[in-house]
């Protein structure tokens, strides 16, 4: 293309999308993005998934971003296109998870006046997004294109919404390539200060008690941040905790792993948190769900804090250091001057302080009943990992007590290979996350950890996954019951279950040969396994319909407004509690 | 299991915390693009700051910069992390705290209606002259006074109208600017 030939505003998008390396948009079309599915048609470039609603468009691309590193892209239409991808951009700025969406707008002399399928799209996602973006000029198309790739991936990363009206689409104007292109003004600290890495080493250094606190920054940072930090791990022995959102950056086999922290972390990852001497928050943004109650949150610590944003630091928690920069740019920097400084922790001290940790370890904080007429959902979680280890195994989740038991149960090594709705919570996440993860990795094993209620908010998305020959495999733990709602009335509501009985289920393995697919069901321990032998064979999308105990709970937890040495374990939950109801509610529905 | 005995039955930790609040002014430089005053505007808004007063204006027109005057009140923390959300976003330049910086100055602007007749239309006027309000017009039974200053000088004015017989008042909001050689960065 020489620059100054005349291209049409459709031409501009399919264009600058190729040149920023885009290999798949997800997308549903519509009255205004027909000029550009036009152009979609006459290329082979960007490859389009046609999604069956929007929110499954950007739950995939964020499937996608998420376990490939790239920027998600997403194409809808003006108004119900657009509002219906209201939540999957929220739920990507929560999560800073990098997303381009493009809309169709009404064309520009109808802006304003009510027309048909016209909504305030800037207006509407201008709170859910990083940044976005009305294109009233074709001329302005390319450089706005070239800026929303920039600022979704730039910084702390999060989703754009360019909103292109159905005139300028058809418009002729200039294409500029993304040379070079960045946006005017924005340019966040990647680099940090180096006094501030000298402090941290230097308080490092002279620690008793250390601890290292990841999040997802150290994802989103790259597979390069993730190796630095490891290294890091190694070389000073101190021990290591995750929020949800960055389990996989340091491998759950690793020595010094003490499971996820927080409302449902280990035993001993939130004792360490509560007793710690120095903190170092790499990435993570010192969440409600991790921090429990703020004024007795790790009291005697003080406190290192890594982010990229600014505004997260000092947000909730008052830190001692602030690093502001890039999670793989300060631990390289810490690193250096670490080994320059040739500095080693108190040994005695460090041996000390994992022999109390080998003391909270002890606690054995995730262990369960076994049963062996009912399938437990962890033991569930558990068998699927152990028969899966051995595979390149992707996984994603919907939102809610089977959220919170893959969390704790399986075992992540890598980074980049969990996929969840942390910050948004949003039910009905996994199952496209999971086509968008399996589009970009077609030979992987990727499985959505499912629960019955969150699955039936996107089930739609299965025909995706049947139309491209996505194998996705849903593997529902059916509790019969929005379990974490279930759970939150029996602590909290005296044990009055409004509204959260899944009443009415559909039959799972119907459903799935509905769809195309492979519908399986295990309702035994004894037959657990062979069924999911059965799932990773097929080479097909399954729905697993795995029956496990209705009213379970997900220990251990940190009760609201409590701190993190005031944990509710498993062991306190009763037999009658778990035992009858299973039977009762169970029997009904085989 | 004792977690339903809690006060709040709630989710969240509620804080109680009384901390000072305090007000302060921030000027804020920003690409004026479509839209932008409204992102200002939402995240105020959004994550429930106050805003006392804010004035906005382009000031750079070749370059489309505008500066905006923001005056907000919260306790310390709540300041720098107003300051800090507003560093982030997209087309925001610089944010300054003027009132953290100290050395600065603060201006409004106000036209203020009074109506009236004999010895009151006359202590209208002396109190005009004692503030330096400009009368900007008249008639038989009424003024308009044009009236510069610092924000309580303008409420101290305002508030003396009210017995001569005020009428109406609009005021632009609160103006703001370092002192000294330094401009903020654009």
């Amino acid at each position: 293309m020489v620059t100054g030939e005349l291209m049409s505003g459709a031409e501009i998008v399919l264009k600058a999308l190729a040149d920023h390396g885009v290999e798949h948009v997800f997308g549903y079309p519509g009255g205004a993005v027909l000029p550009i599915y036009d152009e979609i048609f006459q290329q082979d470039k960007v490859k389009h998934v046609l999604v069956r609603h929007e929110q499954g468009a950007t739950h995939a691309a964020e499937g996608y971003a998420r376990s490939t590193g790239k920027c998600g892209v997403v194409l809808v239409t003006s108004g119900p296109g657009a509002t219906n991808a209201v939540t999957g951009l929220t739920d990507a700025l929560l999560d800073s998870i990098p997303m381009v969406c493009l809309t169709g707008q009404v064309p520009t002399h109808l802006i304003g006046n009510d027309a048909f399928q016209e909504c305030d799209t800037v207006g509407i996602t201008r709170p859910c997004t990083k940044h976005n973006w009305l294109v009233k000029d074709v001329n302005d198309l390319a450089r706005i294109l070239h800026e929303a790739f920039y600022v979704a991936t730039h910084g702390r990363p999060g989703p754009v919404v360019v909103d292109i009206p159905k005139d300028v689409q058809f418009a002729k104007g200039k294409y500029v390539g993304p040379k070079n292109i960045e946006h005017k003004t924005y340019r966040p600290q990647v680099k940090p200060n180096q006094d501030a890495i000298r402090a941290a080493v230097e308080l490092i250094s002279k620690a008793k008690r250390p601890l290292l606190y990841t999040g997802g920054g150290v994802i989103n940072s790259g597979v390069i941040a993730s190796k630095l930090l490891r290294e890091f791990v190694k070389m000073t022995n101190i021990p290591i905790t995750s929020t949800l959102m960055g389990l996989g950056a340091y491998p759950a086999s690793g020595k010094n792993w003490l499971g996820m922290l927080g409302m449902h972390g280990t035993y001993e990852a939130n004792m360490a948190m509560h007793d710690c001497d120095v903190m170092i928050n790499v990435g993570a943004r010192f969440d409600d769900r991790i921090t429990g109650r703020l004024d007795a949150f790790s009291p005697g610590s003080k406190k290192i804090h890594i982010d990229i944003d600014p505004s997260s630091i000092n947000k909730t928690v008052q830190v001692d250091i602030p690093v502001v920069g890039d999670v793989a740019h300060a631990l390289e920097d810490i690193i250096r001057v670490w080994k320059a400084k040739s500095h080693e922790l108190d040994k005695k001290a460090l041996a000390a302080w994992w022999k109390e940790i080998d003391v909270w370890r002890a606690k054995d904080s995730l262990k369960y009943r076994a049963n062996k007429d009912v399938i437990m959902p962890q033991y569930a979680i558990q068998r699927l990992y152990e028969l899966t280890r051995d595979k390149e195994v992707y996984i994603t989740t919907e939102v809610g007590q089977h959220q919170m038991w893959a969390a704790q149960f399986f075992k992540f090594e890598d980074p980049h290979h969990w996929m969840t709705s942390g910050g948004l919570g949003t039910m009905g996440y996994g199952l496209p996350a999971a086509v968008g993860v399996q589009m970009a990795h077609p030979k992987a094993l990727v499985v959505d950890i499912a629960g019955d209620a969150s699955v039936q908010m996107t089930m739609q998305e299965m025909s995706t996954a049947v139309q491209y020959r996505l194998p996705i495999k849903i593997f529902i733990l059916n509790n019969q019951y929005m379990g974490m709602v279930r759970q939150w009335q029996q602590l909290l509501h005296g044990n009055r279950l409004s509204e959260s009985y899944s009443e009415s289920l559909p039959d799972f393995v119907k459903l799935a040969e509905a769809f195309g697919c492979v519908g399986l069901r295990a309702e035994k321990p004894a037959e657990l396994d062979d069924r999911i032998r059965e799932m990773i064979k097929t080479p097909h999308p399954v729905l697993f319909d795995c029956r496990v105990a209705s009213l379970a709970n997900c220990f251990p937890m940190i009760p609201s407004g409590k701190a993190h040495n005031e944990m509710l374990l498993g062991e306190d939950v009763s037999d009658e509690e778990v035992g009858t109801a299973i039977d009762a509610k169970g029997k009904e529905l085989v | 299991m004792n977690a339903h005995q809690q006060p709040t039955g709630s989710a969240y930790f509620l804080d109680t915390s009384k901390k000072t609040v305090e007000t302060h002014t921030l000027a804020v430089v920003a690409d004026n693009e479509p839209g932008v005053l409204a992102r200002i505007i939402g995240l105020f808004a959004g994550r429930g700051y106050n805003i006392d007063s804010l004035t906005v204006s382009e000031t750079i027109h070749d370059k489309h910069v505008s500066r905006f005057t923001i005056v907000t009140t919260g306790t310390p923390s709540v300041l720098t992390q107003i300051r800090h959300q507003l560093e982030r976003m997209v087309p925001v330049h610089s944010v300054a705290d003027l009132t953290v910086q100290g050395n600065s100055i603060a201006r409004e602007l106000a036209m203020v209606k009074v109506a009236g007749g004999g010895e009151k239309r006359m202590e209208a006027l002396r109190l005009a002259d004692a503030f330096r309000a400009r009368v900007i017009d008249a008639s038989t039974d009424s003024f308009i006074f044009e009236i510069t200053g610092k924000p309580d000088k303008v409420d101290q004015f305002i508030s003396l109208m009210v017995p001569i017989g005020l009428v109406e008042v609009s005021r632009t909001g609160v103006a703001g600017i370092s002192r000294g050689p330094e401009g903020m960065k654009v």
